[in-house]
């Protein structure tokens, strides 16, 4: 297994290493946009629970981030499956199913990592600086990999690119802003935070923020990350068998 | 050694193979031609673990392509009909990929890298990236990939569609030389020229099922060994003959025009299907 998967995984690196230059600055752009919108435009007088809106808002950008990162590894499979008929070469390998979907969840992590590497660089500069605890990374973790297992599936289910597009529209976005990112769960009307409470990213959030600021995060909401995430990667290697005609 | 028996597969409620039952020997070159939609790729990508057969059996050096793919995958190479290059990376690292895929050690994988490169004359390309090579190349190095794990058994989907003459022949005489290394070689092709010029045997694909497998100069033989071609208002009609001097005795006893030529597969498919090939 290790093997298909190491394979999987290299492709993926080889082309993230060749766009490197041009996504470093496609990766500042949305969270320098809500830094500056929102940070200090709009939160420059705000304090939630003792910290300013800016550190609020910080590691809700991180965990947006790391779920449209790890999520985007579904538009470079499509591409690779649709345009390039690339999936094809590895189908034809002796490489397993739940190898090739380890190879493309650990490539979607990964470049959730990097994101946030800049994203972290950027807070910085707006002077914030969050623990980096274990915590923090263990979160990270769990999210990213729940995130790009999902994407994996999806992009085996989907007919077209157009479709996938529209899975982003559909999903991801309503969570990045309904997930805790942006302001606190507590402002929601009780009805609204019960649904909210089963999104992923609430509890990625949750946990990014509450380590971020040197908490120990909840077991509850790391184990409901982890659950979740082993759930889509078992789907998703069921969907890459589904993908055969 | 490829066998197949008793293969269908059908898409929703189109029947794409229709009992096909088949077998190639090792080191054989089998060429499988017929019109497009003939159930030629559906073939190819069953017996690569491209696509699942809905019933019969199919397996390559004795591994079941259903039930044991992982280990038959490992006993072929593929080059596809379309292009599936990563365009964005260099020739070597397209290989490098598939070395991967397919377990070889980097000392191994490399050494074998620069002898194919070597093999296909591309070894000036290996840092090119694939998007800088032409048609011709890009297929020369799918052919290198496809042989990258020491494969004993080839499969070609249409090696040489789209490409000029010039580029044709010597792919054709790349295939030629891959087959003299002992490697199995099961082309597919709606040109009647390649399946002439190559194959030890040809199958006729007509609907998804097997018209008639022979050698082609016995499918030829069938017909005769010259044709007259005679332009008619909405067709054309053509005569066969053993002898050419039977063939200009019918020419000069007719006031119509006529193209004298050699009996080629398309005849022996015509004759079987009633269609042509292209």
């Amino acid at each position: 297994m290790i093997y298909g998967a190491s394979a999987v995984y290299y492709r993926e690196i080889l082309i993230l290493r060749r766009r490197l230059t041009r996504l470093i600055p496609s990766w500042c752009v949305s969270p320098l946009l809500y830094l500056i919108a929102f940070g200090f435009a709009m939160g420059k007088h705000v304090t939630l629970d003792g910290h300013t809106y800016m550190e609020f808002l910080l590691p809700g950008l991180i965990a947006m981030t790391s779920m449209t990162q790890a999520f985007a590894i579904s538009s470079e499979i499509n591409i690779a499956r649709f345009y390039w008929n690339i999936f094809e070469e590895i189908q034809a390998a002796p490489v397993s199913d739940i190898s090739y979907v380890a190879g493309e969840v650990l490539a979607g992590m990964t470049r959730a990592f990097l994101a946030i590497l800049v994203v972290l660089v950027l807070g910085f500069l707006f002077g914030v600086v969050l623990s980096l605890n274990p915590w923090f990374w263990l979160a990270i973790v769990l999210n990213s990999f729940l995130f790009a297992s999902l994407a994996v599936g999806i992009a085996m289910l989907v007919k077209s690119h157009a479709d996938q597009s529209l899975m982003t529209s559909f999903v991801i976005t309503p969570m990045a802003f309904l997930g805790g990112t942006f302001f606190p769960l507590e402002n929601f009307p009780v009805w609204a935070q019960k649904i909210i409470y089963f999104l992923p990213l609430t509890h990625a959030a949750g946990a990014i923020r509450t380590a971020a600021f040197g908490n120990r995060p909840s077991f509850v909401s790391l184990m409901i990350l982890a659950i979740i995430g082993l759930l889509f990667f078992c789907v998703s290697v069921w969907c890459v068998k589904r993908a055969k005609d | 050694m490829i066998r197949i028996e008793n293969l269908n597969k059908t898409y929703k409620t189109v029947q794409a193979l229709k009992d096909v039952n088949l077998e190639v020997k090792q080191g054989e070159l089998f060429a499988f031609l017929g019109p497009n939609g003939a159930g030629k790729t559906t073939t190819i990508r069953i017996l690569t673990g491209l696509t699942r057969y809905s019933s019969g059996t199919a397996s390559l050096n004795g591994f079941d392509v259903g039930n044991r793919s992982v280990e038959s995958r490992r006993q072929c190479g593929l080059v596809p009909q379309s292009i599936n290059l990563d365009r964005e990376l260099s020739v070597f690292e397209n290989l490098t990929i598939h070395g991967k895929l397919f377990r070889m050690d980097r000392q191994e994988r490399n050494k074998r890298i620069d002898e194919l490169l070597d093999y296909v004359e591309m070894s000036d390309r290996k840092e090119t990236l694939v998007k800088n090579l032409s048609g011709g190349l890009k297929r020369r190095l799918m052919i290198a990939r496809a042989l990258l794990h020491s494969p004993s058994i080839l499969f070609l989907d249409e090696p040489t569609v789209g490409l000029d003459a010039a580029i044709r022949r010597k792919i054709w005489a790349l295939i030629r030389k891959i087959q003299q290394h002992g490697t199995t070689i099961f082309l597919t092709t709606h040109y009647i020229e390649e399946a002439e010029f190559l194959a030890d045997r040809v199958a006729f694909l007509d609907k998804g099922a097997i018209v008639v497998v022979d050698t082609p100069e016995a499918l030829m033989n069938q017909m005769g060994v010259w044709a007259l071609d005679r332009l008619k208002e909405d067709d054309m009609e053509t005569l066969y003959f053993n002898d050419r001097k039977e063939a200009n005795d019918h020419i000069a006893a007719h006031k119509d025009s006529f193209t004298l030529r050699r009996v080629n597969l398309e005849d022996a498919f015509l004759s079987l299907t009633g269609k042509k090939v292209s």
